[in-house]
């Protein structure tokens, strides 16, 4: 190593990367500067008749968890298992193919998916819902009446599970890449089929980046914000699990973005600070994954 | 099984077995095994198969409906003066450009300089630098719309709450921007092998000289291809460009001043503020996402070629 | 992708890396250098010598001015600025930051789905000696549209009530049919669709209900559909649009241009059932009084929906705002100028055909009244 001397060169760029600090630093503050005067608003001045700022932030928040984690739900085994025919089963051409697939699903912008949500999917889905609601009402998440217009929490989660797919697939399949050739051999020498060789070298190896592409898909799907908007029949204030109903809790990115562009004075604040909130929200979410990655590493 | 549990907790012991993959008198002695195998073989290659399904359908509907406008006109007008059919998305074409051209101006300097700091001069084991690693990650989870209220919060501070501006825009894509490079570029310099440096440090030279001269020419192509990549992915965000940049219905070349159009947010007013003649504004719609898809499926297939080509040329 | 740059360092002797560097950048950059011809030219209809021929040719060439305000206007302000002579930017911010920012100053004029309350009359406006100018400019039929195949609707305003307040929940409920004798209902769900986002449409359909139905109706004139209220919810005019068309049995109100191929019922006016055609409309607004406690030239209507028979009471009165006097009086000119070309039969019928709204030339006094407001600008 060479002696490590204070050159303009190196001090340039130190700089660039404290910027990243400043950057985060800068997105805090400027968020809490104009998100405060919202904290002590009341009744009159927040957007939605809102009595204050936490009646308003509860269900948004509530509605975005549950929406995110239902998509996860859907999106965690979709992923896995094609993460694992790419690593695993698939020819080369036919790894070639699908992996341009979940390149170009990642790549295709959330408005485009909100124009496909509504004008495709959710009135595809309204037929399945009342099947659903019919025959599984017993089940709490089905329970209450079933939309006609398919524009429920389900479709919404359904649309992000589409979207944080590739995120979540990639990071499994790169950390499935790095299972240790030797172990594969391994357990093949053994006379274990394909299936429990993945059971009982890769997935172990891999179970932390499965935990934290999940996560990642989480923090993606929290955030997400066009889709949903466009997608969900929401409902203010509303805090409830039933997914196959017109009243749907909203998200707070939905949220945001549908009131956001018409607001003035106090409500940009509170708007504002529920963005603040979100940020906080993500930001939880995509260290803990990033926590359990760099655990692995050490 | 728990035989072969044990066995597998040190795998690195079995490298001295000899491979033999599939063998069929061991397949034979365990066709239940075998069965299940396939199965699930099955079921994985569903998965990949539902992939398929979402994909197909979108991709469907986009080409069907969007190839409607897709003339001279679409690409050579705005939406000044238009009322009803006719028009087009140059203005938009346009802003996406200048936007996304601002947010590489900004983010790629910055995140290559970050790079080589976080690779090439930060000791190993720096605080520092393991810090930044982590705030990295953790910008690259910002949520857009959070990017769109920092940018607007940061400019109507300064400029009053009704200003918007495409610099604005690019200032919150930058936001965006600027993890995806650091990480890319990150570990494509941590590829370029040791010995490299070590070379040009052996002839006496800088240290910013072997990282000019040696270590980001051999990166290069990675680095073009991680920003591709980049780009790919903030070329399509709608939210932010919504509350900072808002819509425009003519040509803004000034990106300091007034609303500027971009695509994704041509997509988003096209279909929201419709005017009698319905139609006109679907078709312009679905031809634009047509045009955005477009550009992020060649921006993303430049991102896998770049390398390969930038290699193959020399 | 990754081995593969390991292997591009260059080893190549007499030739360094930099070069390297500038070469590869250089081809791969170089099929980007047609983007700027691109950029060069102007947008084809933006013809800038159409632009400065038609200033420099008329004797008083008109300033160019900035409004802001309600989104409703979106449509109808594009019909209005596509023939006027000089240039008007419309920022569609929402109706209460378009006032907003016409009170500091930061518009010229502002679009605005409300008229501004009088005790905000009180304080002074930064563009504006003295009072300001307030007319109905845009006036919109709002459309009670449903899904139903081969039905035409009749409605009063106690069922509409019902409707969306989920106490009516099938298409074959005694109350409709009553209403809709000789027209077979089906029995089907209904799924009443209301918007999620603050808006002046739901604000006037709101107000409507409140007074023609005020026993079904409690929440009064809201511009966000009452949380406690159930019910399906679509984002903008555009969302309501889609939900309505792509489910069976449902019913919303929008904006009437909109409503395409849906159904769209009668409303009950007196003893008559009304569709939201123009004059119509119109007579609406021109059967209301103005409100008072305010000047000559500010003509806020209330809206009265209940005693004028035969008069479609579901609409929407959008306002143009500007000052009665400008400080800067070549703004003045510009202002005055777009607002008689809004007002006039053919900005008016532009915005028809365009935006689908109901031309005040239906109703010939309330014409006169508002030119007369206008007339008054300076």
């Amino acid at each position: 190593m060479r002696s490590e001397t204070l050159t303009p060169q190196r001090a340039g760029a130190a700089a660039a990367a404290f910027s990243v600090v400043a950057a985060l630093a800068a997105v805090l503050g400027f968020l809490l500067i104009q998100g405060w005067p919202a904290l002590s608003a009341g009744l009159g001045e927040l957007p939605s008749h809102a009595e204050n700022m936490w009646q308003l932030a509860g269900p948004l928040v509530f509605g975005s968890v549950l929406v995110a984690a239902i998509a996860m739900l859907f999106a965690l085994p979709v992923a896995l298992g094609t993460a694992l025919y790419l690593v695993f089963y698939a020819p080369k051409r036919v790894a070639t193919v699908l992996g341009g697939a979940l390149d170009l699903l990642a790549a295709v912008p959330s408005v485009v998916y909100g124009l496909w949500g509504i004008m495709v999917l959710a009135p595809a889905l309204a037929g399945p819902y009342a099947w659903l609601n019919e025959n599984l009402g017993w089940i709490p998440f089905f329970a209450g009446e079933a939309s006609a217009t398919g524009r429920t929490a389900l479709t919404a989660a359904l649309v992000l599970a589409v979207m944080v797919l590739p995120l979540t697939a990639s990071v499994i399949r790169s950390a499935l890449a790095l299972v240790p050739e030797a172990s594969i051999e391994g357990a093949y020498a053994l006379g274990a089929t394909r299936w429990e060789t993945i059971k009982l070298a890769a997935l172990p190896f891999a179970r932390r980046s499965i935990v934290a592409g999940s996560m990642l898909g989480l923090g993606r799907a929290l955030g997400e914000t066009m889709a949903v908007a466009m997608v969900l029949s929401p409902t203010p204030f509303l805090i409830g699990i039933k997914l196959l109903t017109s009243e749907n809790p909203n998200t707070v990115a939905a949220y945001l973005a549908q009131t956001f562009p018409e607001s003035h004075g106090i409500e940009t604040s509170a708007l504002i600070a529920l963005g603040l909130a979100l940020f906080a929200i993500t930001c939880a979410v995509n260290s803990l994954a990033r926590w359990i990655t760099r655990e692995k590493t050490k | 099984m728990t035989q072969l549990d044990n066995q597998l907790a040190i795998p690195e012991l079995q490298l001295d077995v000899p491979v033999v993959h599939e063998d069929q008198s061991v397949l034979k002695a365990q066709s239940r095994a075998l069965i299940k195998d396939k199965v699930i073989a099955a079921l994985f290659a569903l998965a990949a198969v539902a992939i398929a399904i979402p994909l197909i359908s979108l991709l469907w509907t986009v080409v069907s409906r969007g190839l409607a406008r897709i003339d001279a006109e679409f690409f050579t007008s705005s939406m000044k003066g238009v009322v009803g059919a006719g028009g087009g998305a140059l203005h938009a074409i346009v802003g996406t450009l200048e936007i996304t051209g601002l947010t590489l101006l900004v983010s790629v300097p910055i995140g290559i300089a970050a790079a080589v700091f976080l690779t090439e001069y930060a000791a190993p084991g720096s605080r520092f630098a393991s810090c930044v690693r982590f705030l990295v990650d953790v910008m690259t989870g910002i949520p857009s719309i959070v990017a769109g209220l920092f940018a607007y919060s940061l400019f109507s501070l300064v400029l009053g709450p009704a200003y918007r501006s495409g610099i604005a825009a690019a200032l919150a894509l930058s936001l965006l921007m600027l993890p995806v490079v650091i990480r890319s570029t990150e570990e494509v310099l941590l590829l370029v092998p040791h010995d490299l440096r070590e070379a040009g440090w052996a002839l006496g030279a800088e240290k910013h000289t072997v990282i000019w001269k040696v270590v980001l020419p051999a990166a290069l192509p990675g680095v073009i291809s991680g920003v591709l990549n980049g780009v790919a992915r903030i070329i399509g965000e709608t939210a932010p460009l919504l509350l900072v940049s808002g819509f425009a219905d003519a040509m803004n070349y000034n990106p300091l001043e007034g609303r500027m159009a971009s695509l994704p947010v041509y997509i988003y007013t096209q279909w929201q503020m419709k005017g009698l003649d319905a139609q006109a504004y679907d078709d312009r719609a679905w031809s634009a996402a047509l045009v955005l898809i477009a550009v992020v499926a060649v921006l993303a297939l430049a991102a896998r070629l770049a390398p390969r080509l930038l290699k193959g040329k020399k | 992708m990754n081995k593969q740059q390991t292997q591009t360092h260059p080893h190549e002797p007499r030739k360094t890396g930099a070069q390297t560097l500038a070469g590869n950048l250089a081809k791969f950059i170089a099929p980007l250098a047609i983007v700027p011809l691109f950029l060069t030219g102007c947008a084809a209809n933006e013809n800038p010598s159409v632009l400065s021929e038609s200033q420099s040719a008329g004797s008083a060439a008109l300033q160019t001015i900035s409004g802001s305000g309600a989104s409703s206007q979106t449509a109808a302000q594009e019909a209005w600025r596509a023939g006027y002579s000089g240039t008007v930017n419309y920022d569609p911010v929402g109706s209460g930051a378009g006032r907003e920012a016409f009170s500091s100053g930061g518009a010229a004029f502002a679009g605005s789905d409300v008229p501004f309350k009088t005790e905000d009359l009180k304080s002074s406006f930064a563009n504006c000696e003295g009072g300001i100018v307030e007319v109905p400019a845009y006036i919109s039929p709002i459309a009670v549209a449903y899904n139903l195949e081969g039905v035409q609707l009749k409605l009063d305003a106690e069922s509409i009530a019902k409707i969306f307040t989920g106490k009516i929940t099938n298409w074959n409920d005694e109350a409709l049919a009553e209403l809709n004798k000789g027209t077979a209902l089906p029995d089907l769900k209904i799924t009443a669709v209301h918007r999620s986002d603050k808006s002046g449409t739901t604000g006037n359909f709101t107000d409507y209900l409140a007074q023609a139905a005020p026993k079904e109706w409690s929440a009064g004139e809201v511009e966000e559909w009452p949380a406690d209220l159930n019910g399906e919810a679509a984002e903008k005019t555009q969302g309501v649009r889609e939900t309505l068309a792509n489910t069976k049995g449902a019913i919303g109100y929008l904006d009437a241009s909109q409503a395409g191929d849906l159904g769209v019922a009668s409303v009950k006016s007196g003893d008559v059932f009304v569709t939201p055609t123009a004059e119509a409309s119109v007579k609406t607004v021109g059967g209301s009084s103005l409100e008072t406690g305010r000047g000559s030239a500010d003509l806020a209507v209330d809206l009265n929906r209940t005693s004028v028979s035969g008069a479609y009471p579901l609409v929407m009165v959008s306002y143009l705002i500007g000052c009665e006097q400008y400080k800067d009086a070549a703004t003045g000119t510009a202002v005055k100028a777009y607002f008689e070309h809004v007002i006039s039969e053919s900005g008016q019928k532009a915005a028809a055909e365009h935006a689908g709204s109901a031309p005040l030339q239906a109703d010939a006094a309330l014409a006169e009244k508002v030119a007369k407001a206008v007339e008054a600008m300076k």
